[in-house]
C-alpha cells in the first residue's frame, strides 16, 4: 500500500505534503473522487437503514447486495483497464452471453463443474482475443470492433441456444449458490468478486502492466516513443476484459443455475457507467479499480433500496439517472476544491 | 443484436426455450377445459380438399415461447396434405418484417398469417394484403383495425391474472390478512400491464388478500433471479406469489431455493415443460402455472386453410370461421398437470 521512500509523485509535484494539514494529506493520497463515492454509499445505507432498517440492515441483505454486484463487479474489473488505456468494450454483456450458453450446453455439462467453468474462461478469452486482434493490430476502432463483437457473439448465443433456457444440471455449481458453501458468511461469489478486485488493484498501480496501460491511455504516441509495445499492450487489455466477462459468465452460472442468451443484458453500460461513476477517464490516462467497484456498488445498493421500498421500474429508472447525474456533479465539486 | 431489439424479441416473452423435435411430434393440442376429446381434432375437419398455400411471417424467435410457435404452425401445416407452408426467416426489425410480407403478396399466397413483431406498426402492410385480396389471418399481437384482418386467434393476459388470482384466492380463503407479491413481466409492455390488472381484478374477491409487493423483472432468467431475490428479502412474510412468467420463473425459483424459502404458494405463467415438471414432482413452491398456449399458432394454421378452402370451422354452426377467436388462460396444477404436459416448451 506505501512507499515508504517517498509520497506519490503526483502529489509531490503539486504540493509538498508537510504543508498541508494531516487530513488534506490523507485526502490527496486516498482520491478526492474515491472518498466522496465512499459519502454517495454512506448516503445511500443512511437511506436504506432508515427506510427499511429490519431488512436492509440484514447480514442476508448484504450478502444479496455482495452477491448480486460479483457478476457485475467483475466485468467492471475488467473494463476499467480498457477505458484506462482510451479504448472501450462494448461487447462484454454479449461475451456474458455467449460464454454462459456454450459452458451450459448438454455437452459440456458431461464434463462437470471442471468443463463448464473451462468453456466459460476459454470463450470469454477467445472473445477478448478477437477484439484485441482487431483492435491493436487490425486497426478498428474499439467502439466499432466491439460493437460488431456484441452484435455477432448475441447472435451466436441465440444460434446455440435456439432460443432455449440451458438449465444447469451439475450439482457442485448449484451447491456454490447456496447458503451451505458461504465461506464464513461470505458467499463464494462475491469471495471471487473480492480476489479479481484484489488482483486488479495490484495489476493497475504496483505492476509495469498497469502503468503501461495508464501510459497507453494518457497519449498512445508519447507511450510508443517511450519504448511501450503500444500493440501488444491493447491485445492484453482485450484478453483481459474477456477473461473477466468469462469468469463473470461463470459466476452468473452459479448464480441462476442456467444460461440463456438474454443474459448480460445490458452489461456494457452498467460496467462503463460504474468504471466512470468511479473516476475512471473516458478519455483514458486514469483509471481507479477501487472507484469502479465502489461504482458497482453504489448502483447495486440503490436497486436494493428501491426493491425493498417497493418502487416500481418507471420510478426506478427516474431515480436512478438522477443520482448518476448527483454522483457526477458531487465528484467535479470536491475534485475541483483540492 | 442490439440490447433494443433483444428486448423486443421477448415481447410476449412467456418462458424459455422451445422443443424443436420434441414438439414436432406432439403439437396439437387445443387447450380447453371441457372438451378433451377434441384435443387432437384440427379445427376444419381433415378431409383434403382444394390446395392452399399458407404464407407465415412471425417473430424472430429468440425467446421459448415463440420458438413453439414456429414449431406449432409448421408441424400442423405438415399434417395437411392439401397444405403448403411459405414460412419467412423471423425478424423483430418492423422493415424487414413488412417487406417479408409484401414479398408473400407478390408470391400470391392464398392466406397469409402474421404474428407481428409489432402489431400497430405492421397494420399497413395487413390492409395492403386484404386490398389484394389476401384474408390475414393476425396471431396474437393485434393489428390496429380490424380491417388489417379476416380473423385475430390469440392469447388472454387479462385472462392469465384474473386466473392466476382467483387460483391464489381459493387456496388462501380460509387465511386471515393473507399477503401476497406479484413478480411482473417486463413493465413497458401493454401485455404485463394487462396480466396485472387481471390479478389485481380478482384479488378484489378476497378481501382477506392484500397485494403487499410488486416487481418487473424482464422476463429472462437472469433478471427474474435478481428481482426474486430482492422480493425475499424485502418481504419476510407471505403466502403467495404470482410469477408472470415461467422463463423468469426457472430464476426465481433458483432465488426462493438459494435463500431456502419454502413458506408460500407460487403460481407461474405461459406454459412452460419446466414448470410442469415441477409442478408434477411437487418439491418446490410452484404448485400451477397459468397458460398462454403457444398451440394458437397451430390453431392459426386450421383456420388459414378452412379460409383458403372457404371452410366454416368443425364443431361449430358457422359457414365461416369466426372473426375472432381469444384462447383460454387455464391453470394446470399438479391434478391435469399430465394433460398438457405435451404442449409444455423447452
Amino acid at each position: 500500500m506505501t512507499q515508504p521512500v517517498s509520497p506519490p509523485r503526483d502529489t509531490a509535484d503539486k504540493v509538498p505534503a508537510a504543508e498541508l494539514p494531516a487530513w488534506r494529506s490523507l485526502v490527496g493520497r486516498v482520491d478526492v473522487r474515491t472518498l466522496s463515492l465512499l459519502g454517495v454509499l454512506a448516503a445511500l445505507v443512511l437511506i436504506g437503514g432508515i427506510t427499511k432498517p429490519d431488512e436492509f440492515l440484514d447480514t442476508r441483505n448484504l450478502q444479496l447486495v455482495l452477491t448480486q454486484a460479483s457478476v457485475i463487479g467483475v466485468v467492471t474489473v475488467g473494463m476499467t483497464f480498457v477505458i484506462t488505456s482510451g479504448g472501450i468494450d462494448l461487447s462484454v454483456g454479449a461475451i456474458v452471453a455467449l460464454a454462459s450458453v456454450w459452458a451450459t450446453t448438454v455437452a459440456t455439462q458431461e464434463y462437470g463443474f471442471a468443463g463448464i467453468l473451462f468453456t466459460a474462461v476459454v470463450v470469454g478469452v477467445g472473445c477478448g482475443l478477437v477484439n484485441g486482434l482487431l483492435i491493436a493490430y487490425g486497426g478498428m476502432v474499439p467502439f466499432i470492433a466491439t460493437l460488431a463483437m456484441l452484435a455477432s457473439a448475441r447472435g451466436l448465443a441465440l444460434q446455440i441456444t435456439d432460443g432455449r433456457t440451458q438449465i444447469v444440471t451439475v450439482d457442485g455449481i448449484l451447491k456454490l449458490g447456496e447458503r451451505d458453501s458461504y465461506v464464513l458468511g461470505i458467499p463464494p461469489l462475491v469471495l471471487v468478486f473480492a480476489v479479481v478486485t484484489v488482483i486488479g488493484w495490484l495489476l493497475l498501480n504496483r505492476t509495469t502492466f498497469g502503468r503501461r496501460t495508464v501510459a497507453v491511455g494518457g497519449n498512445a504516441e508519447a507511450a510508443r516513443l517511450a519504448g511501450i509495445d503500444v500493440r501488444r499492450q491493447r491485445l492484453y487489455l482485450y484478453l483481459l476484459s474477456g477473461l473477466c466477462c468469462g469468469i463473470a459468465a461463470f459466476l452468473l452460472i452459479i448464480l441462476s443455475g442456467s444460461g440463456q442468451n438474454t443474459n448480460g443484458n445490458l452489461y456494457e453500460l452498467d460496467a462503463i457507467a460504474a468504471a466512470i461513476i468511479g473516476g475512471t477517464l473516458l478519455t483514458g490516462g486514469r483509471g481507479t479499480i477501487t472507484g469502479s467497484v465502489l461504482g458497482v456498488l453504489v448502483f447495486t445498493t440503490i436497486t436494493d433500496i428501491f426493491a425493498l421500498n417497493n418502487l416500481q421500474s418507471d420510478v426506478q429508472q427516474i431515480a436512478k439517472g438522477a443520482i448518476i447525474v448527483a454522483a457526477v456533479l458531487v465528484q467535479r465539486r470536491t475534485a475541483s476544491t483540492t | 443484436m442490439s440490447p433494443h431489439t433483444s428486448r423486443r424479441g421477448l415481447l410476449f416473452g412467456t418462458a424459455a426455450v422451445s422443443a424443436g423435435a420434441f414438439l414436432a411430434g406432439c403439437t396439437s393440442n387445443e387447450v380447453k377445459d371441457d372438451k378433451p376429446a377434441a384435443n387432437d381434432q384440427p379445427a376444419a375437419g381433415d378431409k383434403p380438399g382444394k390446395h392452399v398455400t399458407i404464407g407465415f411471417a412471425g417473430p424472430q424467435a429468440d425467446h421459448g415461447w415463440l420458438n413453439a410457435i414456429n414449431d406449432n404452425a409448421e408441424s400442423r401445416a405438415k399434417k395437411y396434405s392439401d397444405v403448403t407452408l411459405e414460412i419467412t426467416e423471423g425478424s423483430n426489425d418492423t422493415a424487414a418484417q413488412i417487406g417479408q410480407i409484401e414479398t408473400l403478396i407478390n408470391k400470391k399466397v392464398d392466406v397469409l398469417v402474421v404474428l407481428p413483431a409489432d402489431g400497430k406498426a405492421l397494420t399497413q402492410v395487413g390492409l395492403k394484403a386484404m386490398r389484394a385480396g389476401i384474408p390475414v389471418v393476425n396471431l396474437d399481437r393485434v393489428f390496429n383495425t380490424p380491417q388489417a384482418y379476416r380473423c385475430w386467434i390469440g392469447g388472454d393476459n387479462y385472462g392469465m391474472g384474473l386466473n392466476a388470482g382467483h387460483y391464489i384466492g381459493e387456496k388462501l380463503k380460509g387465511k386471515a390478512n393473507a399477503r401476497v407479491i406479484e413478480l411482473a413481466g417486463l413493465d413497458n409492455l401493454e401485455l404485463t400491464k394487462q396480466r396485472t390488472q387481471g390479478f389485481d381484478d380478482a384479488l378484489k374477491n378476497y378481501p382477506n388478500i392484500k397485494k403487499v409487493a410488486r416487481q418487473a423483472a424482464d422476463f429472462t432468467v437472469e433478471s427474474g433471479q435478481a428481482k426474486m431475490a430482492q422480493l425475499l428479502q424485502a418481504q419476510p412474510e407471505f403466502d403467495a406469489l404470482w410469477n408472470h412468467d415461467d422463463d423468469q420463473g426457472v430464476g426465481a425459483l433458483r432465488a426462493i431455493q438459494q435463500a431456502g424459502r419454502d413458506d408460500f404458494l407460487m403460481v407461474g405463467g405461459a406454459g412452460a415443460l419446466s414448470a410442469f415438471q415441477a409442478i408434477k414432482q411437487d418439491n418446490s413452491v410452484l404448485k400451477a402455472t397459468v397458460l398462454y398456449p403457444p398451440t394458437m399458432a397451430a390453431s392459426a394454421i386450421d383456420l388459414a386453410r378452412a379460409l383458403g378452402q372457404g371452410k366454416g370451422v368443425g364443431g361449430l354452426a358457422e359457414y365461416e370461421i369466426p372473426a375472432s377467436i381469444t384462447l383460454y388462460s387455464a391453470v394446470v396444477d399438479k391434478d391435469n398437470v399430465d394433460r398438457y404436459m405435451p404442449t409444455g416448451f423447452r
